[in-house]
């Protein structure tokens, strides 16, 4: 369980050219496990998330650690929806994260070996990264944010338009790394995903979070006639 | 005709025996060309990877200049270096008009505005896909310059090059302030001029030669540069 949490949002608010995205949201995420955020396109799943790391500034309210900002903002990670990839080889994507922090030398290299096993790839060591396939440049992105074994990992549709076998051995690093502690904020597309995944759920609804509940009431008994809909695969208005 | 088919004879000539005049003019070129090469790209490299990532306030007027100064005519140039440093002028003292040193400093105007602006251009794209990232992994302002210079290396020597490109074929501007003295500041352009104007085709023709291999040699540089740029591979 990491000293980090609960992360606190309070009246949390982005807007960008006069139109609101986000917000009015207060929300406060307990320590440990699995939070899912699922919503239609652009129902402020992204900013959401992006406020939670802190890049994406806000027009009013915070978002508050329960350490200090500087502390907090070493100790996680984020997988952007589309992976981007340092113009290296995959080795060097991987070691940069590690490098960034002055991590000796050998340390590095044990860690990279190890994460690149992980994601099968350490046969490929010296491409470059950019030459690498969706999956592949998917897994080496996830494998690049916990390669400092951050306490929470945010991902943005980590497995969008990812193949079967992409998709499970992704999950299986996540299940990893929950059974590691890792705290898991994610969003996803893939309401089967999500079910195999969340230990509680967010559902996200013009900009503010419209219901949530743990996993086990959120998916069979949703409250709100939005969420039931969305479940139907019904388009919300 | 005949005149021209035996220009072309002799200049072969000169260019395979290593002729002492057209070693010596070229060795002047690069020597001179160089030099502007480096003092520019010393300033111009950090100047465009700067304007690349920083906002500062007078940001956008930088740029403007810069694209301005871009498009000076080198003539213009030569004829500004030439007051500076004429005897009457304020660094007439130096005594540096009618040197190769007045000529690398007229080239280094002319090129720095270049490379600057080029460098700009590629390092806003490197910059805008890696911007993100960056800023997730926690990193310090020089971290992000030096991963953007790292990363972005063929885009500065594509940059560089360019620059040398422009420096090598440059004429108006030497020709003012070098006064293409023979021994002295006499270089590949205005060499040719000279020849061309008395009618010595075979070493104009034979300098002409060696310009045009520089330069086809720079080109293709640039673009196997980016060629490996675009495959992702060094
Ligand atoms: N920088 C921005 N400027 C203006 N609008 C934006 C910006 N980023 C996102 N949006 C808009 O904000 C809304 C929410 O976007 P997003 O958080 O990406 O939704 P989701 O991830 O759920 O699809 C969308 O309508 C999107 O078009
Ligand atoms: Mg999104």
């Amino acid at each position: 369980m990491s000293m980090m949490l609960p992360l606190t949002l309070k009246d949390v608010v982005v807007r960008r050219r006069g139109k609101r995205l986000l917000g009015p949201v207060n929300l406060t995420l307990r320590p440990e496990g699995l939070t899912m955020i699922v919503g239609p396109n652009g129902s402020g799943k992204t900013t959401l998330l992006r406020v939670m790391h802190g890049v994406e500034r806000l027009s009013d309210g915070s978002a508050t650690w329960a350490v200090a900002e500087e502390e907090a903002r070493h100790r996680q990670a984020y997988v952007f929806q589309t992976p981007i990839m340092l113009r290296r080889t995959v080795a060097d994507n991987l070691r940069y994260p590690l490098q960034l922090i002055a991590t000796p030398r050998a340390e590095i290299e044990t860690s990279v070996n190890h994460w690149a096993r992980r994601i099968g790839l350490e046969a490929r060591m010296g491409l470059q990264a950019t030459r690498l396939s969706g999956g592949e440049k998917q897994k080496l992105a996830l494998a690049r944010a916990l390669i400092r074994k951050p306490d929470v990992l945010f991902l943005d549709e980590p497995c969008a338009n990812l193949d079967g076998a992409s998709t499970r051995d992704i999950e299986s690093i996540l299940q990893t790394a929950l059974t590691e502690k890792t705290r898991i904020i994610m969003t996803t597309h893939d309401l089967g995903q999500a079910r195999r995944l969340a230990g509680d759920a967010l559902f996200m609804l013009h900009g503010v979070v419209h219901e949530r509940g743990p996993a086990s009431d959120f998916f069979s008994t949703p409250q709100t006639a939005e969420l039931q809909a969305f479940f139907r695969g019904d388009i919300i208005a | 005709m005949n005149d021209i088919l035996e220009g072309l004879v002799s200049a072969f000539w000169l260019v395979v025996t290593f002729d002492t005049d057209l070693m010596q003019i070229s060795l002047r070129s690069l020597q001179v060309s160089l030099s502007a090469l480096v003092i520019a790209s010393v300033i111009a490299l950090p100047l465009g990877t700067f304007l690349a990532i920083r906002r500062f306030r007078y940001r956008r007027l930088t740029i403007s200049l810069l694209n301005a100064l871009m498009g000076l005519p080198p003539v213009v140039v030569g004829l500004i270096v030439y007051i500076l440093l004429s005897r009457s002028g304020p660094f007439g003292v130096l005594g540096l008009l009618f040197t190769p040193t007045a000529m690398i400093i007229a080239q280094v105007i002319i090129i720095t505005p270049l490379i600057a602006s080029i460098t700009h251009q590629a390092m806003r794209e490197l910059w805008a896909e890696y911007h993100d990232l960056l800023i997730s992994l926690n990193t310090s302002g020089w971290q992000r310059i030096k991963t953007l210079i790292w990363d972005g290396r063929r885009n500065l020597l594509t940059a560089s090059l360019a620059g040398f490109g422009r420096a090598i074929g440059e004429v108006g501007a030497i020709m003012i302030v070098g006064g293409n003295i023979d021994n002295a500041t006499r270089v590949l352009t205005t060499a040719i001029a000279l020849e061309t104007g008395k009618g010595d085709f075979a070493l104009a023709l034979a300098l002409g030669f060696v310009l045009i291999a520089l330069a086809i040699g720079i080109n293709i540089s640039i673009h196997w540069l980016s060629r490996t740029e675009r495959e992702g591979r060094w």
